[in-house]
């Protein structure tokens, strides 16, 4: 007792700007200090992966157009059905519980991604497997289908949703749940009235060849959106990205089964 | 309370402002000013950030070894906001993602270094804890004013309760795009330092330099 009463009185004694006592508090500090940050994000951790996930389910609710202030997320979450889908073959699997698999972690995965040759919403890899939600109607029948869909713009890589309607060629809407593009600028691709013009928009022509586009100038009133005034970049962004997972490359294979009731 | 303590609380609010006399903290003053639900969320994170960091260095302020002192601070207030933020990430997730970056970046608000410098390493712990959160206080007092201009004029709403009924939602208000925009605190709190000023003479700083008459030789 009286040895540790010495070390105590000796620590108290010493200079305070002394080398030695300079190195005891700096580590006593950076240890209590790093204590209560790990102490903080270990224990709030499972309450924001919660809020990530009602986030998301709220996103896309209003993809959806079935969300409104108030209203029960998880509840109505419950009606519309995950799946994965294996994107090469443009299938279902069941590999994968849908509930739980994790579609970005899958896109940094080697054995679940592929390295994209041809990448113009750069991203990089491309997740082999996706989860998309389908809503059906009350007799049972496809109301709509929301695909994930993410790529880059200017700043960062924009995440969001696109809601197809039952014909699976006409766009119902399309929204974003995570970006940083410039407040004002690329970030009005939040904006009401500029995300209300892609409803209605059809992805491809008759003969099947994807021609929706986000551009400056209008060739085809039916796959045109009017591209973001001030927001070049993140407009081709979202343009690359549209076309990206709308293609070959993306979900196409898959909506193509989709509407032969092949997947 | 003692006259001294409730100086401490009370002078930072208009007499001894952090933002309009010492023009420190504009930065998240202009990103978190467009509505005031998260302009309010940020004046509670930087009161707890200010008044716990300085209420901590003073515990410590005999402890602590001049050559390392400003990272000693820093070390303190970084935990301090970072544990604001992953409270404010838990609770209040969706505010969490307006603010972003901005309660990470309380770290390097002035206010908060200022204050641990300049007062709570030469005061007593509860000194410093009231004279921390007087100053947060001053500085949430600035964010609501600018706040409550953007958000009003600039969305036509307080607190996302509608007052002016905009025109994008059918009504008569034709809502000011700028106010939105980060420049528009610029304008703002100029405006209010100015009138800050006007009111207390006693803070216009001396100019710095004279101009000279035209001499002619």
């Amino acid at each position: 007792m009286s040895d540790s009463n010495n070390i105590f009185t000796k620590f108290k004694n010493m200079p305070v700007d002394g080398i030695f006592k300079t190195i005891i508090v700096a580590t006593a500090l950076c240890f209590v200090c790093s204590m209560v940050v790990s102490f903080a994000a270990v224990n709030l951790k499972s309450i924001q992966e919660v809020n990530k996930a009602i986030d998301k389910q709220k996103n896309i609710l209003q993809v959806a157009g079935v969300y409104y202030e108030g209203i029960d997320v998880n509840k109505t979450f419950s009606s519309f059905q995950p799946l994965v889908v294996d994107l090469n073959s443009g299938k279902f699997t069941d590999k994968f519980d849908p509930s739980i698999f994790d579609d970005k972690k899958a896109a940094q995965d080697p054995l679940l991604s592929v390295s994209l040759e041809n990448d113009p919403a750069s991203i990089g890899r491309r997740t082999n497997y996706a989860t998309i939600y389908l809503l059906k109607k009350d007799d049972g029948s496809l109301d709509k289908v929301i695909l994930p869909i993410h790529g880059y713009g200017l700043w960062s890589t924009l995440y969001g949703f696109i809601a197809l309607e039952d014909n699976l060629n006409d766009i119902f809407g399309l929204q974003f749940y995570q970006h940083a593009e410039t407040p004002g600028l690329g970030a009005e691709v939040d904006n009401p009235k500029w995300k209300a013009q892609w409803k209605g928009k059809k992805l491809n022509n008759e003969n099947g060849e994807l021609m929706i586009q986000v551009a400056k100038t209008q060739k085809y009133k039916e796959h045109h959106i009017d591209a973001l005034a001030g927001a070049t970049l993140t407009s081709n962004g979202v343009d690359n990205l549209v076309k990206f997972w709308m293609g070959k490359d993306g979900f196409k294979k898959f909506l193509n089964n989709l509407k032969n009731g092949a997947a | 309370m003692s006259q001294t303590r409730k100086q401490l609380l009370v002078d930072p609010l208009v007499d001894n402002n952090p933002i309009t006399l010492q023009v420190l903290g504009i930065c998240s003053a202009l990103a978190v000013t467009s509505s005031l639900n998260v302009a309010f969320v940020m004046s509670l994170a930087v009161i707890a950030v200010t008044g716990f960091s300085s209420l901590f260095i003073s515990f410590l302020r005999n402890y602590i070894p001049n050559s390392i002192r400003i990272i000693v601070q820093m070390v303190i207030i970084a935990s301090l906001v970072i544990l604001v933020d992953q409270i404010i990430k838990a609770y209040a997730y969706e505010i969490s993602k307006t603010l972003s970056v901005f309660v990470g970046l309380i770290i390097t608000n002035c206010i908060v270094m200022g204050r641990a410098e300049a007062f709570a390493m030469k005061n007593t712990p509860f000194n410093s804890f009231v004279d921390g959160v007087g100053n947060g206080l001053g500085y949430s007092l600035l964010l609501m004013c600018v706040g409550v201009v953007r958000e009003l004029f600039g969305s036509g709403t307080l607190f996302g309760i509608t007052i002016l009924d905009s025109v994008n939602n059918g009504g008569w208000y034709v809502p000011n795009g700028l106010l939105l925009l980060p420049p528009s605190a610029f304008f703002i709190i100029g405006f209010l330092i100015w009138g800050v000023r006007s009111w207390k003479k006693s803070q216009v700083e001396a100019r710095e330099y004279k101009i000279q008459s035209l001499e002619i030789h």
